[in-house]
């Protein structure tokens, strides 16, 4: 599904703080699999989620995703794509305070042009598959971490992306919220959707759910 | 086209959302905007009622004007000076017309003394303007005394107060009958103050002029069109003045926009990398910021804009009449007839939005390009 | 200069445009140097990055400037009180020499800033920019043009003086004049009338040919089409939809249809017209790029599209145009 070929990444290119973060990954990325980052504080596995995902580009190397080179193409069809194909469960939630939990949740369907009715009856049913229809309207600052986490999951979803990327999805959230998280990634799996995600929560790595761990340090995989 | 639409309103949904989620910073600047649109507003639609003002009041007077000079200065007809004109081919009535300025010490006012036909104005009585009347407390009936320059005291009967529809230049007139007149100011019999020629064809008016001129060597024609001219430039040129002192007030607004555009708070920057990290693209934002400047511009016109009329049209304009009008020490007090036209409203736009748009395109674009992953690294 | 709130306006809105390009051009320059698709480099982003704030800008440039053409005509309209012998926009245009070349100036900023935009809007849909270092070739192209409209302007409105004696549409559109105006003025309603219908109609044909088959033949006959529709507007506007408008057999003018007394028609004229125009330029201005490879299937839709617009516009003005003749009182030819 996705192939990842030499991938570099820098910062500051070419200034006197420059800084590689990665440097020449190689990896496959099978679909319909829940595969995990496990690596220290600074290893490189966001920027490396960033760049799967298609929110930055590598400095070199090239990104394949269903067989297509995506590593060259202009921001506004990395755009496209993510939008179309990938869907995001960041670690600080994030979502738009004063907003609705629906309001929050339809954003990234507003570029595609689906019209609002259609986008909240989604939403609503997102809302009811992950048990927090009774506060879709409720402003999401009022919602407790968990909750906001749901949110964020029916954001990840309302365009049907095939593939779902989390970077530390559990860091927030306390012990039975992170089970309840392992049960939603067991659906993701049942529907055939692909996951990926960073963690060094053990209670994450450790699971069933998970299918494959990749360790990193210094910018580099290490063993499975 | 149908997924566009949907796009656009869903950018602008967002946008009247987020508006309303940062109500106090916004509302500065829409005050500002208004304020501006306000101001230059006011000026436009004042200086354009004026105008209008002006030229209906001309609309009634004649095309040409006659007058002597001697010694390069403006001096009585003598009698039968009427009569050497002849007949001039367009002219269609030809009249000496008596006139002439009285100055008030009650009021510290002058005001314009006309002789009109008996028919019109019975000896005895007066006609005056509604601002003279205002001034001195006159309604119809009343008596006024007036001492002429001899010193003599003459008494009249207000016969009727002229109607305010065009006060600028019927304030301050007084009109009389010409015995009156010549018995008021004791002006020599048979003299006039100027002839008045009117001319149907407009554009015959240059060639009677001409003729004119060529007949009576010693006179000077003065063209309806020429004073008109002549209030246009000296309205447009007061304007155009106010405006370059507002001109300061414009890049303050500008740079004030320009502030606003780019200061944006820490929520604001999160909110846009939040956008651009779940599918937003950075045209997508820039389209959705254009349309919060749409709506906003569009506020600030409609606010300022209705604002500005009524100021002028209910309330005489309290705050720059006395900038703008002033030939006279008598104020008119103005029922201005409402008048807007595109003009204004293409040229007020190009003050406020134009300078608005322009200060915060490249603020709006700096905040676009914000890096989808930099919500990642909180 | 007559001191004057329209006046100011316009000078401040063609100088913030020669200023707003002047100082986007350093950039546009880095772009054409070092323009890399290939690359992740961190210059190749901020590059891209920059191509957005030179789109929005030049869409704002492109809508300021037909603001700016329709404020001048109109202030140059009301101008005319100012002068003697003026009656309308045509005589305040006349009392120096830049006042038309000054209008004519803005127009073609007008339409060349519409067709940039057209290259501009086919280059983003292409997935490796092709276009970018002619797109930015262009727009340093544009700047003197720019600059050579401000200075017009500058010219003309310093140059303006009340009192003039200037010559108005009566002289400028008589038909007995050696000038290219009178020419096209003097023609006769029956000939005119036949270049007229004839020339919408070729540009109506070449851009529903382009609409449908999006060809790139067809694509140029839509550019030279339009042009000469645009023409064949202006000669017949000229010399016999003013007439009949004005319900008078000798006022030939293209102005004083925008006056508030004949209810603001020509603005309803022009504004299809001018639009109609600009997209079928705009279809034309793409065409050699049409064989580029990642454009090979995007381009043709964006001018099918284009070429449709310019198909809609000419008909609606087609269409007002024959509709103030047959409604009006003035018999030119007779049945
Ligand atoms: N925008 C940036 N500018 C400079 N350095 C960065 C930037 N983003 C990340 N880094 C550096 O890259 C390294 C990897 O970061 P990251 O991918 O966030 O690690 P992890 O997610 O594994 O903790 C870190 O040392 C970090 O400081
Ligand atoms: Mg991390």
């Amino acid at each position: 599904m996705i192939e990842l070929a030499n991938i570099r990444k820098a910062f500051n290119q070419g200034r006197h703080n420059e800084y590689w973060a990665l440097h020449g990954i190689d990896l496959s990325v099978e679909a319909g699999k829940v595969t995990a980052f496990r690596g220290p504080s600074g290893s490189g596995k966001t920027t490396l989620l960033t760049i799967v995902g298609c929110l930055s580009r590598p400095t070199e190397g090239r990104v394949r995703f269903k067989g297509e080179d995506i590593s060259g193409l202009p921001e506004r069809f990395l755009t496209d794509i993510r939008r179309q194909s990938f869907g995001f469960v960041f670690q600080q939630f994030n979502l738009i305070k004063g907003l609705s939990a629906v309001d929050n949740i339809i954003l990234p369907g507003m570029p595609t042009g689906r019209s609002r009715r259609n986008l909240v009856e989604r939403a609503d049913e997102l809302l009811d598959q992950l048990k927090l229809g009774h506060r879709s309207r409720a402003r999401v600052e009022w919602l407790s971490g968990g909750e906001q986490q749901r949110v964020a999951i029916a954001r990840a979803l309302i365009n049907d992306p095939q593939v779902i990327i989390a970077d530390e999805p559990t860091a927030n959230l306390d012990t039975a919220l992170s089970r309840e998280f392992l049960a939603i990634l067991e659906g993701f799996t049942a529907a055939g959707k692909t996951v990926l995600l960073t963690s060094h929560d053990p209670l994450v790595v450790e699971s069933s759910a998970v299918h494959r761990v990749i360790g990193m340090r210094d910018g580099r995989l290490t063993a499975d | 086209m149908r997924p566009w639409l949907e796009k656009q309103l869903h950018l602008i949904d967002f946008t009247l959302a987020s508006l309303a989620r940062r109500k106090t910073k916004n509302v500065g600047l829409l005050l500002a905007y208004t304020l501006i649109v306000f101001v230059l507003a006011s000026l436009s639609l004042f200086t354009h009622a004026l105008r209008s003002e002006a030229s209906y009041v001309l609309a009634g007077s004649p095309e040409v004007i006659l007058q002597r000079m001697v010694a390069g200065r403006h001096d009585l007809i003598p009698p039968g000076y009427l009569d050497k004109i002849g007949r001039i081919r367009g002219v269609q009535k030809k009249e000496g017309r008596l006139w002439g300025y009285y100055y008030d010490p009650v009021v510290n006012a002058n005001y314009t003394f006309m002789a009109r036909p008996a028919s019109e104005v019975a000896d005895g009585t007066i006609m005056v303007g509604s601002a003279l009347a205002r001034e001195r407390g006159l309604a119809p009936n009343n008596t006024i005394s007036f001492r002429s320059y001899a010193g003599k005291l003459f008494g009249f009967t207000v016969a009727a107060v002229l109607s305010p529809d065009s006060e600028l230049l019927s304030a301050d007139l007084v009109l009389l009958s010409e015995s009156d007149f010549r018995r008021f100011f004791e002006y020599p019999e048979g003299h006039y103050t100027d002839i008045a020629l009117s001319v149907a064809n407009p554009q015959e008016v240059r060639t009677v002029a001409a003729k004119l001129s060529a007949a009576l060597p010693d006179s000077r024609p003065i063209l309806r069109e020429e004073v008109l001219r002549t209030y246009q430039s000296l309205f447009d040129w007061r304007e155009g003045i106010v405006l370059t002192v507002l001109a300061g007030a414009i890049l303050a607004f500008a740079i004030l926009a320009w502030e606003k555009a780019s200061g944006l708070s820490a929520e604001e920057r999160r909110e846009i990398g939040i956008l651009k990290a779940i599918g937003w693209e950075t045209g997508d934002v820039i389209r959705m910021k254009v349309w919060e400047g749409l709506v906003i511009s569009l506020t600030a016109f409609l606010l300022g804009g209705i604002a500005a009329y009524v100021h002028v049209f209910h309330f005489g304009a309290a705050v720059f009449a006395p900038v703008l009008k002033g030939w006279s020490v008598l104020y008119p007090r103005f029922t201005l007839v409402p008048a807007v036209d595109g003009l204004q409203i293409a040229t007020l736009f190009f003050f406020t939005v134009v300078p608005y748009t322009a200060a915060v395109l490249v603020p709006i674009w700096r905040a676009a390009i914000t890096d989808p992953d930099a919500v990642m690294r909180a | 200069m007559l001191f004057q709130p329209a006046i100011i306006a316009l000078l401040l809105a063609a100088g913030l445009a020669v200023l707003m390009l002047a100082g986007a051009a350093p950039f546009a320059v880095q772009v054409i140097r070092h323009w890399d698709i290939g690359s992740g480099s961190e210059r190749q982003l901020a590059l891209e990055r920059r191509t957005y704030l030179f789109s929005t800008l030049l869409a704002f440039v492109l809508v300021a400037q037909l603001a700016a053409l329709l404020l001048f005509v109109f202030n140059a309209d009301r101008l005319a009180a100012m002068f003697v012998g003026a009656m309308c926009a045509v005589g305040t245009l006349n009392v120096n020499a830049w006042g038309f070349p000054s209008l004519l100036m803005q127009t073609a900023v007008f339409f060349l800033a519409a067709m940039w935009l057209a290259l501009n809007h086919v280059d983003t849909l292409a997935r490796d920019y092709p276009l970018v270092r002619i797109k930015y070739a262009l727009l340093l192209l544009l700047l003197p043009v720019l600059a050579t409209n401000f200075w017009l302007e500058l010219k003309y409105f310093l140059g303006l003086k009340a009192n003039v004696i200037t010559s108005c549409c009566g002289s400028l559109f008589s038909g007995e004049g050696k000038t290219i105006a009178a020419e096209a003025s003097g023609m006769g309603p029956g000939p005119a009338l036949v270049l007229f219908y004839a020339g919408l109609a070729l540009a109506i044909g070449a851009a529903l040919w382009h609409w449908r088959r999006a060809s790139r033949l067809s694509g140029y006959a839509t550019l030279a089409a339009s042009a000469a529709g645009f023409v064949a507007s202006i000669v017949g506007v000229l010399s016999f939809v003013s007439l009949y408008i004005y319900e008078h057999p000798h006022h030939h003018c293209p102005f004083c249809i925008l006056k508030p007394e004949y209810g603001y028609q020509g603005y309803a004229l022009y504004v299809p017209l001018f639009l109609a125009t600009a997209a079928g330029l705009g279809a034309g201005a793409i065409q050699p790029f049409a064989r580029i490879a990642s454009l090979r299937a995007v381009l043709p839709r964006v001018s099918a599209r284009l070429a449709g617009l310019a198909a809609a516009g000419y008909t609606a003005f087609a269409a007002l145009a024959t509709w103030f003749v047959l409604h009006s009182n003035l018999i030119l030819i007779e049945h």
